[in-house]
């Protein structure tokens, strides 16, 4: 008794999971709930959450009103117990529910098409009958060749009393295209779960001429700062080899190990440097046309990838990706290298670095210049006409040098690097001003998701799932040839289980080429 | 000539094809039909040049290849984008079906797409690329997303004229959905109007966005007066549509269209939308984010509702395989649908904080 209870309970639950009218449900479950996840900003400071539940509800229900919904998990909903819930039911829902039908498909496309009884050609969504001259032997080749060049159908055949029935089928395969769009969300979602628990998403910025061996995750919990700084550090000189750096530490592996977890250091196999991080920018304007980082992949001490990434265009090595995502300035001016390349006016050439303050000498002169300013954005007030740095960032770099002959100043001038105008001296020398080099980092956002290539799979597997399903149909075609005195009356019937109209118009394309070949016979 | 100039000759010409395409309902002339067909074919052809001359004005500003001047990149592009695609599948409905009657309910949607240009004040220039839009599965995406919205926008009116045709009395739920939402998008519509109005008025300089004047002049108005009023007069006119919708009734029985053939166009607009949407809207979207950003999915707001809308035909085409469910039923649906669409697009740029606005790096 007891157990007769529980089958029908399982029973129902099974059918309750193989319907669509759940499916259905959880569509708009699914899109309720992100609604007001996309309302309520996901993973912000309380502060501001409760200030737009006052906008919108008043300012005296707003904080019980936030404690709710902070109980509830809609402060980081996507993530919380109950959306996960939501998309374990979709998925057995998807699982159940083509397990339900699988088998019935299956047989529908697997099925051959055989020879159907008179009574039969009545109940066809397509019909169609004419009469061709000459027997049904005659009328068979013709009836074939013309399906053959016009609908592509092999037809087989079966002798009938009074002549033949011809019959075929195609895209009998294309049935199974809504499984396959199915199938597919389940391989996304594996994809996603993959990259959840082997993956792992972090930040580095990374200073011009520096190496790390690891990356940072968001929102580690800082409480011993001395200890970060000294772990980094001997992570980076052991290039990620955690048994050399945990001997460095005097700590064993195991407690590095969790000492990294929970400060958010993801270690690197590698090591990685940036050589150079650049902004170009659009001409005469300050709307930056591209960001850019020279990286270096460093293992087991050598070089072993060069690369410049841009936005849209990252590095991979080893499964860990870099992509470009944002800059800054990681130092003062004492880490500043400023390039410059002299030409002289009798044509020679020669490159330099300096630093702030450093002096050069024009080669074949007694030119000499001094450094003596530097604005990262240099731009002129228009109604003094003084310079002035009009940004916090790397926009228009510009030095101030002081050019001298024996020792007296000849003149001085701000060199930009954008402009190369301001290279020229009025003696016809040329200081190119390259650019600064050590004082930004770039901004990379560190990722590794083994996961991704599980969840593109499965878009291209939704993608054919998709077109197959809309755009292509299960189409089937019964002839019968029956004799009559010198002529054969040929009676179709078919079926399309999509898009019928098509399907339709190609036969009486078909009826029309038959028909002509019959007058074209007499 | 420059394409601003021919997008105003396209926008006008769409505008005419509006009141002709009406004035064909009315009097059912087919001189008139015949005008407003050609009316929307010079539009469109207008319209056709501008893209390109405008593709070929981004190229010289752009600094860049082709490819990358596709004028598909911000708001106002990707509007008159939709225009574009949505007068295309009317035009091939027109003839495919011969029947002009549906000109009057799709005209309106261009118009009112172009007039929102000016409504929000949506940036018109030009503007070179930003680093995070120089990527060719945005150009995809962008382009996918579009089409997929035109669809949606035809079966929102073939599905909105099936409900205005097969309801019958007030009370009926499917009545009282069409004639309410066709109300609220009139009264927001109007509320906008009069925010453009008051913005033009008292705010001279262009910095001002006009977003944070949305509703104001109305509902959200400083002056409780104003807004009692604009909520009253907004149900007064929600209910008076609601009391004399079935006028409209006439109208759309006097089209030769059958309420089947109204289902059908439906459900093939969606079919054709659904997956063009996935693969161009979300599978491109989440394939540009991963390359620029290094996550293919961050449930940020503009993503959420591509995946709400994506649910919204989901539901639609399940809906028809529940018995019961065709007709009236799933038209609501496909009407919801398009409200989902309108809202993922501008919605979620107008009135929620997205990470996603188009560009800019964090
Ligand atoms: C977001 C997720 C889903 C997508 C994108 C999707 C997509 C589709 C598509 C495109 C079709 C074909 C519809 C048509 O021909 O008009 C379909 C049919 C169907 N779907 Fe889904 N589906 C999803 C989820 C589900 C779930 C959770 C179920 C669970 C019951 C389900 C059950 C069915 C069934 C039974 C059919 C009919 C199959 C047939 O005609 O043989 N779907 N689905």
């Amino acid at each position: 008794m007891e157990k007769e209870k529980n089958k029908t309970f399982v029973d129902k639950l099974w059918d309750s999971l193989a319907s669509i009218k759940l499916a259905i449900i959880i569509f708009a479950v699914l899109a309720l709930t992100s609604i007001v996840g996309t309302v309520i900003e996901q993973n912000a400071d309380p502060e501001r959450n409760i200030k737009l539940l006052a906008k919108l509800f008043g300012a005296s229900a707003a904080p019980s009103l936030f404690r709710i919904f902070d109980s509830l998990g809609f402060m980081d909903m996507y993530h919380s117990w109950w959306f996960i819930t939501i998309l374990l039911l979709f998925s057995a829902n998807l699982v159940i529910c083509s397990i339900e039908r699988l088998p019935k498909i299956l047989k529908l496309v697997k099925e051959p098409v055989k020879p159907l009884p008179e009574e039969r050609f009545k109940g066809f969504g397509i019909q169609r009958e004419l009469t061709v001259k000459g027997n049904p032997e005659k009328a068979k080749g013709t009836v074939m060749r013309a399906v053959k060049s016009s609908l592509g159908f092999q037809l087989a055949e079966t002798k009938e009393g009074h002549g033949y029935q011809l019959y075929s089928q195609k895209g009998n395969y294309t049935r199974l295209g809504v499984y396959v769009t199915h199938f597919s969300i389940l391989v996304i979602l594996v994809g996603a779960v993959v990259g959840i628990f082997f993956g792992f998403k972090g930040f580095l910025n990374l200073p011009e001429g520096r190496t790390y061996s690891v990356a940072f995750s968001r929102g580690h919990h800082m409480t011993d700062t001395a200890e970060f700084e000294r772990i980094v550090d001997a992570v980076d000189a052991s290039s990620g080899n955690l048994t050399n750096a945990a001997k460095t530490l005097s700590m064993d592996v195991a407690t590095l190990k969790a000492k990294m977890r929970s400060f958010g250091i993801q270690p690197l196999d590698f090591g990685i440097r940036c050589d150079e991080f650049s902004v170009d920018f659009y001409e005469n304007t300050d709307m930056p046309k591209a960001y850019k980082s020279r990286l270096a992949v460093i293992k087991n001490g050598k070089v072993v990838l060069n690369k410049v990434i841009e936005v849209n265009n990252p590095l991979t090595y080893d499964g860990v990706t870099f992509y470009q995502s944002s800059f800054g300035f990681s130092g003062g001016i004492e880490n500043a290298v400023f390039r410059f390349r002299l030409a002289s006016k009798d044509g020679r050439a020669e490159d330099l670095n300096l630093r702030y303050g450093g002096s050069f000498t024009i080669p074949g002169t007694d030119i000499t210049g001094k450094i003596e300013d530097f604005s990262p954005a240099l731009g002129i007030d228009e109604q003094t006409g003084r310079p002035f740095t009009y940004a916090q960032q790397m926009n228009n770099p510009a030095v101030y040098v002081n050019f001298f002959e024996k020792g007296s100043r000849k003149y001085g001038g701000w060199l930009l690097k954008r402009y190369p105008a301001t290279w020229k001296l009025p003696d016809g020398n040329i200081v190119a001003f390259n650019g600064v080099w050590g004082m930004q980092y770039t901004g990379l956002q560190v990722r590794k998701d083994p996961g991704v290539w599980i969840v593109y799979f499965g878009c291209i597997t939704m993608a054919v799932g998709l077109f197959v399903a809309f755009f292509m149909s299960h189409r089937k075609l019964w002839i019968r040839l029956v004799e009559e005195k010198n002529t054969t009356r040929v009676i179709i019937g078919a079926s399309a289980n999509k898009n019928r109209h098509a399907f339709e118009r190609k036969i009486d394309k078909l009826l029309s080429a038959l028909g002509s070949d019959k007058t074209g016979g007499k | 000539m420059d394409s601003s100039t021919l997008f105003g000759i396209s926008t006008m010409a769409y505008i005419l094809a509006m009141i002709t395409y009406i004035t064909y309902l009315a009097f059912r002339k087919s001189p008139i039909g015949i005008t407003a067909t050609t009316i929307t074919i010079i539009g469109f052809v207008a319209q056709t040049f501008a893209i390109g001359a405008r593709w070929i004005e981004f190229k010289d500003i752009g600094q860049m290849g082709w490819l990358r001047a596709a004028p598909f990149t911000n708001l106002y592009e990707s509007l008159v984008f939709f225009v574009w695609c949505l007068i295309l599948g009317y035009l091939i409905i027109e003839f495919k079906y011969r029947n002009r009657s549906f000109g009057a309910f799709v005209t309106p949607i261009a118009g009112l797409a172009l007039a929102f240009i000016d409504l929000t004040g949506v940036q018109k220039g030009i503007q070179p690329l930003v680093p995070a839009l120089q990527s060719n599965w945005l150009l995809a995406h962008v382009l996918m997303s579009f089409i997929a919205y035109s669809t949606f926008a035809l079966a929102f009116s073939t599905g909105l004229m099936y409900l205005i045709m097969k309801t019958e009395k007030r009370s009926e739920a499917a009545y009282i959905f069409w004639t309410v939402t066709t109300g609220i998008f009139i009264v927001i519509l109007a509320a906008m109007g009069l925010d453009y109005l008051k913005f033009k008025l008292l705010i001279k300089s262009p910095d001002v966005l006009i977003k944070s004047y949305l509703f104001k002049a109305s509902f959200f108005s400083p002056s409780g007066a104003v807004s009692v009023v604009s909520w009253i007069g907004a149900a007064v006119f929600v209910y008076l549509v609601w009391r004399y919708g079935g006028a409209l009734k006439k109208v759309v029985g006097s089209f030769s269209l059958s309420s089947e053939t109204l289902d059908e166009i439906t459900y093939k607009s969606i079919a054709i939308g659904f997956p063009i949407f996935t693969l161009g809207g979300l599978i491109f979207g989440a394939i540009w984010a991963d390359q620029a950003w290094g996550v293919y999915w961050s449930w940020d707001p503009k993503e959420t509702w591509s995946l709400i809308t994506w649910f919204a035909y989901a539901f639609y085409l399940h809906s028809r395989l529940l018995r019961g469910w065709r007709g009236k039923k799933t038209a609501i649906v496909a009407v919801l649908g398009f409200v989902m669409v309108i809202f993922t697009y501008l919605g979620v740029n107008l009135l929620l904080s997205g990470l996603h606005s188009y560009g800019g790096m964090e």
